[in-house]
């Protein structure tokens, strides 16, 4: 017998298994989607180090053969082997990539910081204010190479050319400034990753409470030292963020720099060890476009491959550790200033 | 006199017995801004010093608007105009020309959310101070010890100044913003509703706490819990839509008040 009492849901059970069975299938499709994500990245990183480790590997045993000094992996790689010799090895490229993204990120975070601070802090947030954040964010969308053709047009000619004209006139017609170099390719890759560092630091800035800012006005300190003292040290991980993505992006950018700097062969590298120690109007080497002008122009094809993963693995390696710096910098500053919970 | 020295003289006057912190004359004060341009309407108020004042009344009527004028915090509203005059003592709060770093330093305030600066809890003490120019490490650890036992908080963090006051509980967040306010030695706390997120074991901890620091501050208290008005004021103002409809001592107010509103209002008749 049954009992009246006693009701069946048969709707909500069914309804119970539909959940589930949706559970289990949203489970293996994001899965699945990670998996393929994992797989690729690391298809990709395991190519370039076999390929280009087996290629070093050869080399090296090639070089003892013929009774070259080149004792390691190391060495070959940095100065230069029976291939990468002719341009006189990787170490300049590195050098170049490294000093140009520094002194890009060394432009690029003061200003980005300033420009987020009149945005968040000072512009009153009326239309204009609007107007301009969408202008900083759509300058992202730009593709690179036009801010080469920028960063040529202006910063070489009309900047370089009035410095040459004021400071440099006795050297004419040869230009000191008025050419493509390390100073003018900074420039333009600091305008490349200002939007980047704006709006992560703009972010950064709106997420701290207005709490804080009163908190801190309510006990006599002016507008300044409120954010000086409180809101950017609370924003610091935001902003490093930003700072972490113009790196990334500009130490992988090629396409401009050709325009505005890079050659394929520096004799001398744009530091030095006497002051002033950067030579600010030097071309230089960049180890993105060492891999471009590799992969067109290595002599045979059947070596192209190896030597191009080679050079391959040492840009992706310099940018992860350029990463891994700022990365380790902002866990100091998270442990610093936890972001608050209010 | 430099700030140290303006913080040392605070502390002797008020280790002096007589000492009595300044009272606040509330006289014609409108103040209108443009979402509100009835905000507040002919506030009259004599605010005694050394005492706690409530000010009480339904959502919106004004009463933390007029906390804020005590300190000029409504000066960062934009379109914010006042009529009218408050004065602290000698020090004419509402002139154009005063100094309102300084007059905060004078008038410190306790919000309604704990709001603790992500950085150690000895930072957030020693801000005030250290804004105002005190530098040496010594005079710091003294003000910040000396606040932290005022704000009865000392016994629960002597021993990890240094971790991030983030991870306190709320109502230790609360002292701690309290001892921020008194670490600059100011003669009036305002207080805008600072119990209103807490727990009632905390809450009552900072009532004890009001009650303590009542002997050498001139604390004005913005509330909407009518026990919590009864128990820790000396002094109640009941204000609605922007009027003060009755100022008196709170036993009176609450045993028997003059206006039906104010009886209404408190018996929770209204609002």
């Amino acid at each position: 017998m049954t009992n009246p009492d006693m009701f069946d849901y048969p709707d909500l059970n069914s309804a119970r298994i539909r959940d589930e069975k949706i559970n289990t299938l949203m489970t293996a499709a994001t899965g699945a989607a990670t998996l393929l994500a994992v797989v690729s990245v690391v298809a990709f990183l395991g190519f370039i180090v076999l390929l280009g480790g087996a290629w070093l590997a050869e080399e090296q045993a090639l070089s003892a053969t013929v009774g070259q000094q080149h004792s390691s992996n190391f060495e070959l790689l940095l100065f230069g082997g029976r291939e990468l010799a002719s341009s006189g090895g990787v170490l300049p490229a590195i050098v170049g990539t490294v000093v140009l993204t520094l002194l890009m990120a060394v432009i690029v975070a003061p200003l980005g910081i300033v420009v987020a601070l009149y945005l968040t802090e000072y512009s009153g947030g009326g239309w204009p204010t609007q107007l301009l954040r969408i202008g900083v964010q759509n300058l992202a969308a730009i593709p690179s190479i036009i801010y080469g053709v920028f960063g040529l047009a202006f910063f070489v000619y009309v900047i370089g050319g009035r410095i040459d004209e004021l400071f440099y006139a006795s050297n004419l017609p040869t230009p000191t400034f008025g050419t493509p170099g390390l100073l003018w390719a900074s420039l333009t890759l600091a305008l490349l990753t200002l939007p980047t560092v704006i709006v992560a630091t703009e972010e950064g800035l709106l997420r701290i409470p207005s709490s804080l800012r009163e908190g801190s006005r309510a006990l006599g300190a002016t507008r300044v030292e409120t954010i000086f003292r409180v809101v950017l040290p609370a924003a610091a991980p935001s902003i490093l963020t930003g700072i972490i993505l113009a790196v990334a992006r500009a130490a992988g950018e090629v396409a401009p720099l050709m325009l505005v700097g890079v050659v394929r062969y520096a004799p001398t590298l744009p530091v030095s060890i006497e002051a002033p120690f950067l030579q600010l109007e030097q071309k230089f080497m960049h180890l993105g476009f060492y891999v471009y002008d590799l992969t067109m122009h290595a002599p045979g094809s059947e070596g192209r491959v190896g030597i191009v993963a080679a050079a391959s693995l040492l840009l992706v390696s310099v940018i992860v550790s350029l990463n891994i710096v700022a990365l380790l910098l902002r866990v100091r500053l998270r442990r610093t200033y936890v972001q608050s919970g209010v | 006199m430099d700030h140290r020295e303006a913080l040392i003289a605070a502390s002797n006057n008020r280790a002096n017995l007589n000492y009595v912190a300044p009272g606040i004359e509330v006289q014609g004060l409108s103040l209108t801004y443009p979402d509100e341009p009835n905000a507040l309407i002919d506030i009259n108020l004599s605010i005694p010093g050394g005492e706690v004042t409530a000010v009480i009344g339904p959502s919106g009527c004004g009463k933390s608007t007029l906390l804020r004028c005590f300190n000029r915090m409504n000066d960062m509203l934009e379109g914010c105009q006042y009529s009218g005059s408050i004065t602290l003592g000698d020090l004419n709060i509402l002139d154009p020309m005063t100094d309102v770093t300084l007059l905060r330093r004078r008038v410190g305030m306790v919000f309604q959310q704990p709001n603790p600066f992500p950085m150690s809890i000895y930072d957030n003490v020693a801000y005030g101070p250290r804004i105002g120019g005190l530098r040496r490490r010594r005079d710091l650890d003294e003000v910040v010890e000396n606040a932290l036992r005022l704000a009865a908080l000392w016994d629960e963090v002597k021993g990890q100044l240094g971790k991030n006051a983030t991870v306190l509980s709320l109502g230790q967040q609360q002292r701690l913003v309290i001892a921020r306010a008194i670490a600059v030695q100011p003669e009036v706390l305002l207080m805008d509703e600072p119990a209103s997120s807490l727990d009632p074991i905390s809450t009552l901890r900072i009532e004890e706490l009001i009650y303590e620091l009542k002997q050498s501050y001139t604390i004005v208290i913005v509330t909407h819990n009518m026990q919590q008005a009864a128990r820790v004021s000396d002094r109640t103002a009941f204000l609605n839509q922007g009027q003060v409809v009755e100022y008196d001592a709170t036993d009176k107010i609450f045993t028997n008040p003059s206006q039906r509103a104010t009886e209404d209002y408190i018996t929770g008749r209204y609002g």
